[in-house]
């Protein structure tokens, strides 16, 4: 047993070695929850790994890995991931947070970038984007644009994300539309083409003649295709091969600024811990071109509404707001603040059903 | 012209040598799979097989990885090859491993914070009744009412990722996990820990459990009257009932301890390597155990075998994705091919391949 033990602590011995030698070249991993295909949530990161290539050249070296499951696997990637000698390693799923934690204590030397969690250590940070800005550019449009006054919505997993998004967009659809209705189905998925397509044809079945997705699959837009007079917004990535109906805008993550920005750090030795949360204002969420299936009176205050935002003059969750059971809970012009937001699990007033319990 | 006669009974030798030869011909259908993505079709190979066991820099984390991947996989696959041999066929083997672990992850978290020594044998135990419980219902839907077992163990797989679904965002939800779905992680509580226990060596109590299982029910198969109703049900179920053996009693065994081992398999995963309760727990080894199962001959040393090869394959398949930049579905399709051939090489023991013209009958 003893000289087992010993031959694994020269074999990582050597592992860290090599990992030393090979200084020369960043190598930054890139672990995906979905395929680089999807089309979405990880095409959009793995465009974010193909701008590292690009700003460094020979300077770096990329690996990934796709459709990891969240979970125990995660580790075992990771760990792989590390030992192979990487210097920087960005985990894109909120399911990957126990595993990264666990991981980057065993490598203190390598950094970690978790994206959407909550969790930081030494060399562990976070990182995520305010989606919810763009979610209430597409409740505006949407409550302008239904004539059926419900509006679908496609949710992945009741996550405080998620539900920010769904408040969000929510607000804004009511506040252009008093009439406006939200059905909701939960996919309990970040990317199933089959799973995401029957939820978008239960919801025009049910009426709805705008979807909204927080899926990563394109599979709603080409089920609102064949429906036909039903919009829908690109969701991660633009989507535009649906433009100009059903795709009438979308919300793109754009990664690649922090990506380059994190590697940069990581080159110069000046990388720290720290906890990101960007939006409109700084690119990393942006709004894919509104296209001419919207009237453009509604364009051009989507369009005011994304200047707002992006000058920081209009916070999408402005007081007076109230929960769902009718308490209150911003009062008038008051705005949100980023731990409530962080850890959202209620619906505002005027959401029907429950958040899934 | 080649031709296929009936063997009159199927041939030990082939069906020994076959998981050899399916091996083998995935590797090279796997290898051409790999040359015609641009890859080194013999750098992955050896990537896949070699690699996980033998690199100096990765062979010393991996290798112990073979065990925590193979564990639930062997233990789930020995339940299940008991019932595969009397042909009573449970397939929602993934909806007994979910449910133990949420039996067991609840039974333990209702003492959250004691640090009594007795949680954790409490949690195996609600863990295996669990699973055992949850497979009682095709067993008696079946030996009552004679619904077909294949799909009503099917279907309670969706019914139970769909209690997981509840649990995890509602009743087992981490009080101090931000809003976030997911319990509170039990590898990191002392009195829920399923830990390696060596460090280093991957072997954990459902490795462990693995192994009991292994021999246990080689001895059940080869020494006890159990196994031999068993095996005679599967081969001619006319004369197991003339030999006295009762059918509803075997599917109620024989669904049962497939049940318990399934949700000790998940109490194990769900203590130990995945560490707490979530949406995306179930992570299909419910499903792959079966092929584990068959890639085993139903066998238990067969099944040992298979479920450490399983287990090579995935871990070679991460391995593979790394360091060559193979897309995820190429491993899968590989896998997957694993099957296929074993399936079709079953031809060469269940018939003789004779050439020549066919003689007059």
């Amino acid at each position: 047993m003893k000289r087992r033990t010993l031959l694994a602590a020269t074999a990582l011995a050597i592992g860290f070695g090599g990992a030393a030698f090979a200084q020369d070249k960043t190598k930054v991993g890139f672990v995906y929850v979905g395929p680089i295909g999807d089309g979405g949530w990880t095409y959009e990161h793995n465009e974010g790994r193909l701008a590292v290539e690009e700003a460094f050249g020979d300077k770096v070296e990329t690996v990934f890995q796709e459709s990891v499951p969240e979970g125990a696997d995660a580790e075992r990637v990771l760990t792989q991931m590390a030992l192979s000698g990487a210097d920087l390693i960005f985990t894109t799923s909120f399911g990957y947070m126990d595993p990264t934690i666990n991981v980057a204590a065993k490598f203190p030397d390598v950094k970690f970038e978790h994206a959407t969690g909550y969790k930081r250590a030494d060399n562990v940070s976070t990182y995520s984007a305010r989606f919810y800005e763009g979610r209430a550019v597409q409740g505006h449009i949407a409550g302008k644009m239904t004539e059926s006054n419900i509006i679908g919505y496609i949710a992945s997993f009741p996550i405080p994300e998620v539900i920010r998004g769904i408040n969000s967009a929510y607000i804004h659809a009511k506040k252009v539309n008093p009439d406006v209705e939200f059905k909701i189905i939960w996919a309990y998925t970040w990317f199933d083409p089959a799973k995401e397509a029957d939820a978008a044809k239960a919801l025009i079945e049910q009426g709805a003649d705008v979807i909204l997705q927080h899926t990563d699959s394109t599979a709603p837009q080409a089920a609102a295709e064949q429906a036909g007079n039903v919009i829908t917004f690109g969701q991660a990535s633009d989507m535009g091969e649906f433009a100009p109906m059903p795709r009438v805008s979308s919300i793109i993550d754009n990664w690649a600024p922090y990506y380059v920005a994190r590697t940069q750090a990581v080159m110069d030795g000046s990388w720290e811990s720290v906890d990101t949360w960007d939006g409109i204002s700084t690119g990393m969420v942006k709004i894919g071109e509104i296209s001419d299936a919207v009237p453009a009176d509604v364009k051009a205050e989507a369009l005011a509404m994304v200047e707002a935002i992006g000058a920081g003059e209009y916070h999408p969750f402005t007081g007076p707001l109230k929960k769902q059971d009718g308490s209150d809970w911003l009062a008038e012009g008051e705005v949100a603040d980023d731990g409530t937001l962080a850890g959202m699990s209620f619906y505002v007033e005027g959401l029907t059903g429950e958040i899934p319990q | 012209m080649i031709r296929l006669e009936k063997r009159p009974t199927p041939s030990r030798a082939w069906a020994a040598a076959t998981p050899v030869l399916a091996v083998l011909a995935t590797m090279i259908a796997g290898g051409l799979l790999f040359a015609a993505l641009g890859k080194d079709p013999f750098a992955a190979i050896r990537i896949i097989f070699w690699d996980p066991l033998f690199h100096e820099q990765f062979a010393a984390y991996s290798r112990p990885q073979l065990l925590v991947k193979a564990g639930p996989l062997i233990l789930i696959a020995i339940g299940l090859s008991l019932g595969f041999r009397a042909g009573i066929w449970n397939i929602g083997a993934e909806g007994q491993y979910i449910m133990g672990a949420i039996c067991g992850a609840g039974a333990g978290l209702a003492f959250y914070p004691s640090e009594s020594i007795l949680i954790f044998p409490l949690m195996v135990l609600a863990g295996a009744l669990g699973g055992w419980a949850w497979a009682m219902i095709p067993a008696i839907l079946k030996t009552k009412f004679g619904a077909n077992e294949i799909l009503v163990s099917l279907m309670l797989v969706y019914v139970a990722e769909n209690v997981l679904a509840s649990v995890s965002s509602g009743l087992l939800r981490n009080p101090e996990g931000h809003g976030f779905p997911g319990s509170r992680n039990l590898q990191q509580w002392g009195a829920s820990a399923n830990p390696e226990l060596i460090a280093g060596s991957g072997m954990h109590w459902g490795v462990v459990a693995a192994f009991i299982a292994v021999i246990f029910t080689y001895v059940l198969l080869t020494r006890h009257i159990l196994g031999f109703q068993i095996r005679l049900t599967g081969e001619s179920p006319r004369a197991a009932r003339f030999a006295g053996v009762n059918p509803a009693r075997l599917i109620l065994i024989c669904l049962g301890l497939s049940g318990a081992l399934a949700g000790l398999a998940g109490l194990f995963e769900v203590t130990g390597p995945a560490g707490q309760i979530s949406i995306d727990f179930g992570s299909g080894y419910g499903f792959t155990a079966i092929i584990v199962a068959f890639l085993g001959r139903l066998h238990p040393v067969g099944i040992l075998l298979a479920g450490l090869l399983m287990a090579l394959t995935y871990i070679g398949g991460e391995l593979a994705q790394l360091m060559l930049g193979l897309p995820s579905a190429a491993i899968q399709l590989f896998q997957g091919m694993l099957l296929f051939f074993l399936l079709a090489m079953d031809v060469l023991s269940n018939f003789r391949i004779r050439l020549g013209k066919a003689e007059v009958a």
